[in-house]
Parts: structure tokens; sequence; C-alpha cells
């Protein structure tokens, strides 16, 4: 039977993808962010996994505003970055895991989820920067995907309550599936930052405390606000909590956080790396 | 009927997406390298094939980011036609908040201060 062996969450800023590609980890502005992966490449390195469900948004790579989704989930059997409009160089490809993704579909439509499936899907930097900060150097990545790309864009948005309820929906997908693979769950973006408007340059380290503090013990109480309130505590592109949320829910009931990294700022941004196991791998090791 | 005044925000809602949707269309054909070099070469006409509204048009004539987003556009599309004017996020945030680059980057960087004041 598959298994579930934890959740990844990470900042996915373009700034990292261009420090990475500079070779600058280790300078003063870069190395307390960087620092805080070492423990999630041993954890890695120890849990193995073989599939990664990700979590995140697009920023106008693969989706324009004629036709947005508000859950779109992935079911292909590749998935390519392309230009972003800076010119820069490209990411990884990834290689899909339609059968899962299609599995999980099914779950997701049975638990009347209207969903967006998409047989072709290109990924941002979103996507790909979680990816070569938990795997540096790899050639090839070593998990197979199944992307999910939640709208963080055009409002209305989802509530963080049918965010949460999204992912338990694919938590249930994935205790059911046969398969015997070994399951990472990626939750990307955030934390609290805003790019647009004369509050540009917004953080709030309180309110991305208060997510970080809860989202293994109790992550429903991070949807206890509207989306405006959010908006209003961790600015308009904070609203990647979303990305966090859903990816909370897949993890399952329980969780316990074994690695937090909390840094600010990361370019605009309050950056934040987080562990968590979930109930599986802790009554393991109980 | 709940509150959604957010200072110095504006949220980019069905209203804000219907109005921009020329300049963001144009912002989002930047995903191609030879479209961006086409804007390059006569932006005048490249605006023009956009149908960007006059507003849209004067924005983007003057660089001007919060004009661009109170005629509809979107920071993630506008990020885009910000590359091709050499701009950084954090020139985008210092026109918008009316700071200078350095100090809108010192505002960055103290946001960071009550964290190491904890510690």
């Amino acid at each position: 039977m598959a298994k579930i062996v934890g959740a990844y969450f990470t900042s996915h800023v373009p700034a990292i993808g261009k420090a990475i590609h500079r070779g600058e980890q280790q300078t003063p502005y870069w190395k307390p962010f960087f620092d805080g992966y070492t423990k999630v490449h041993a954890w890695l390195a120890q849990v193995k996994p073989d599939v990664a469900v990700v979590f995140n948004n697009d920023h106008g790579l693969n989706f324009f505003l004629d036709a947005m989704p508000t859950f779109a989930v992935g079911a292909a059997a590749e998935y390519h970055n392309d230009d972003e409009g800076w010119g820069l160089p490209l990411y990884k490809s990834f290689t899909g895991h339609p059968a899962l993704s299609w599995y999980i579909i099914e779950q997701l439509i049975a638990d009347e989820f209207d969903i967006t499936t998409c047989q072709s899907m290109k990924v941002d930097h979103a996507l790909s920067i979680p990816f070569e900060l938990a795997w540096p150097g790899a050639e090839a990545w070593p998990v197979k995907l199944v992307p999910f790309a939640l709208n963080t864009v055009q409002h209305p948005l989802p509530s963080a309550k049918r965010c949460l309820a999204l992912g338990r929906s694919v938590h249930r997908a994935l205790q059911s599936w046969q398969g015997a693979e070994r399951i990472v769950i990626i939750g990307t973006g955030g934390l609290s930052h805003q790019l647009d408007g004369e509050r540009s340059g917004f953080m709030n380290p309180s309110y991305d405390r208060f997510c970080l503090d809860h989202l293994a013990s109790d992550p429903d109480a991070l949807t206890h606000d509207s989306i405006h309130e959010i908006v209003r505590k961790a600015g308009t592109q904070g609203v990647e909590i979303l990305n966090w949320i859903a990816a909370r829910g897949a993890l399952g009931p329980r969780a316990r956080e074994i690695h937090r990294n909390y840094h600010l700022p990361i370019s605009n941004t309050a950056a934040a790396t987080l562990l968590l196991e979930g109930e599986e791998v802790s009554a393991m090791q109980a | 009927m709940q509150d959604t005044t957010i200072p110095g925000t504006t949220l980019f809602d069905g209203a804000a997406a219907s109005r921009g949707l020329a300049l963001n269309a144009m912002c989002f054909s930047f995903n191609e390298a030879a479209n961006r070099d086409a804007f390059r070469a006569d932006e005048e006409a490249y605006c023009a094939k956009f149908h960007l509204t006059p507003q849209q048009r004067e924005a983007v004539a003057r660089r001007d980011v919060p004009g661009m987003i109170a005629a509809g556009g979107n920071i993630y599309y506008l990020a885009k036609l910000a590359g091709i004017f050499g701009l950084t996020v954090q020139d985008v945030g210092a026109m918008q908040t009316g700071m200078s680059v350095e100090q809108f980057r010192q505002f960055l960087l103290d946001q960071a201060l009550p964290k190491q004041a904890e510690a």
C-alpha cells in the first residue's frame, strides 16, 4: 500500500532561482534562508519519496485570465517549465503519474469538488524552485509529479476552508490507492508578502507565526479568516498560504512538526520552510 | 456586507480582471521572447495590436505601474512587462510606495528587526 511519508512546505520566490543559478547560497543575504534546507535534504534522503503531490499556484505561465480554474489538477505524463517572461534559464521537466492523478480526480469528483483536469500543464517557478531547493544538483527529479494549481490570482479565490477540504479529499484518495509508492506532499508559496499597490513590501511576522504554529496541530484555525481577512493579514500575494492549507489537508488528520525555518526578507517576501510528519510515520517511530 | 477595504490594496477581482483584460493579455504574450522583441522594436504598434485602452496605453508609455494597476493590470502579468523595462520587484515596490529603491530595500530589511530583537 502507498505511504504518505510527510509534507514539505516552502516559499517559491523567483529570486531564489536566480540565487541558485548564481551559486549565492552562502552569501550573507541568502545563507539564513538556504540553511533552512539542510534538514530537508536529510529528511528526504531518509524518507525516500517517489511521488510528490504538489499544491502551488500559476503565475501566468500556464493559465491566462480568459479561463481561470479555481482548482486545476494535472493528469499529464510529463510537465515542462517554460519562459515566464524574463528569459531566465529553464528549469528541469517532471515525469507525471497519470494513473494516480486520475485516481485522485475520481475521489475529488466523488467528494463533489468541481475541478479542472489538465492533460497538459506547464509548471512555473512556484513548482520548480521547491524542487531545486529540495534536491539541489539532481540530474533528474527522483519523484513523479501530481500537480495542483490553486487560483490565488483572480478574486474571488476559494476559501481557506474549501482548500483544506480539497486537501482532505486528496488524502482520502491517497489512503485507498493500492500502489506501493512513497508519497510526499508539498505546499509552496508565501508566506506574507504584497507586491502591488501602496502597501507593497508589507509583511506580517505575527500572522506568519500564527500559521506556522497552527498548521500541524490545528489547521482549521487557519480557515476561520475570510479571503479578505487573509489578504489584510498576509498581503495580496500572502494568499499563497492557501497552497499550504490544501497540502496540510492532504497530509492527513494528525501531524507533527519536525523542522521549521522562518526568515525575512527574501526579495519582498517573508519566507518559511516547514517539515511535517503524518500520523503513519509518527506511529512507526513511537 | 463585509468591509472589503484594505488600505493601499486593490484586490484583483472580476471588475479589475475585466477592466484589465487587454493589458494583461499583452503582458501574457511576453512569455515569448519574440513578442518581447516585437514590443521593444515598436511599442506603439504592439500596444495597438492588443487594443489597449487609452488609460492602459498611457500608463505603459509612462512606465507607471500604479497607473497600470488602476487600469486593471495584475501584478503577476505586469511583472513580465516590468522585466522588459529592466525593473526588479524592488524597483516596482519603490514606484508604488513613493520611496526611493534604496529606501524600499531598507524598508524590507527593517521588517526583520523585531524578529532579531526577540532572538
